[in-house]
């Protein structure tokens, strides 16, 4: 630990890791909270659900900002959790960084249909 | 380097076919690799979330056809796949949430005993299960 310079120098303070450790567990709570604000319509509505009722639930403006906000916590979270998996069990960095691409590529264009099913709404 | 540093042994090239399923996981450690697993499912199969999602909000007509995917199949899809896969979302989805409740609630409180581990880890592998039992029911029509 004396020498902390040239090659010895031990590459961390980048904070990125609590960062991102942190921004997963908000995510995650949100993800929660949002989960149980969808169930308490279904199950406080009345009657069967049919289209109206469940089309319903998303159609307010409030509900478009928060399912909006809850999109990119979600790929921000997905994202997190891929990259994570990709850095444990992949080890050529080529092959790597292909996957985090892939998974950035795949989180963006589902987040993208996402918004777009949400606001035509 | 201190002598006791250099004496741990080290596993390398560990083969995942033959060595993995050898090694006898506690019930935490379960929870923990089926946390990965539930979450690359539901990342893998998150078109279908928003196709899911795309067809039950959009019109009638397409709630028609959500419905009706479930039923009688869609293209070349059959019916059975799509109540499989949905599935294997709702396990997935419930083992990822109460598990990522039970990292909250050790994070929050510091309860990183050994027993709570355990017991909390039994604990959540009973209810993902139990509730998948329960909603897979639903799924395929038992009541």
């Amino acid at each position: 630990m004396s020498v902390n310079y040239g090659s010895k120098r031990i590459v961390v303070g980048a904070h990125y890791g609590l960062r991102d450790w942190l921004a997963q567990r908000i995510t995650a709570g949100l993800m929660a909270l949002f989960t149980l604000v969808v169930l308490l319509q279904v199950i406080f509505s009345k009657g069967d659900i049919g289209y109206d009722k469940w089309a319903g639930i998303f159609s307010p403006q409030w509900m478009k900002a928060l399912t909006f906000a809850i999109i990119f916590s979600l790929i921000y979270h997905v994202w997190v959790g891929m990259r994570d998996i990709w850095m444990d069990y992949i080890k050529p960095v080529s092959v790597r960084l292909v996957l985090q691409i892939f998974t950035m590529v795949w989180l963006v264009a589902c987040a993208g249909w996402a918004i777009q099913v949400l606001w035509r709404l | 380097m201190t002598e006791l540093a250099k004496k741990r042994p080290k596993f390398r090239n560990i083969n995942a076919f033959t060595d993995l399923p050898s090694y006898r996981l506690p019930p935490a450690g379960i929870v923990s690799i089926l946390h990965r697993i539930s979450g690359a499912i539901m990342f893998l199969l998150l078109p279908l979330i928003i196709w899911m999602f795309d067809t039950s909000v959009s019109s009638e007509f397409s709630f028609a056809k959500f419905k009706a995917a479930f039923n009688q199949g869609l293209g070349f899809v059959p019916a059975w796949l799509f109540n499989l896969l949905v599935l294997a979302l709702i396990w997935s989805y419930l083992h990822h949430l109460i598990a990522g409740l039970r990292h909250l609630y050790m994070d929050s409180t510091h309860s990183v005993t050994k027993e709570f581990g355990k017991s909390s880890a039994v604990l959540t592998l009973a209810l993902s299960l139990g509730l998948t039992f329960a909603l897979g029911a639903k799924l395929f029509g038992a009541y």
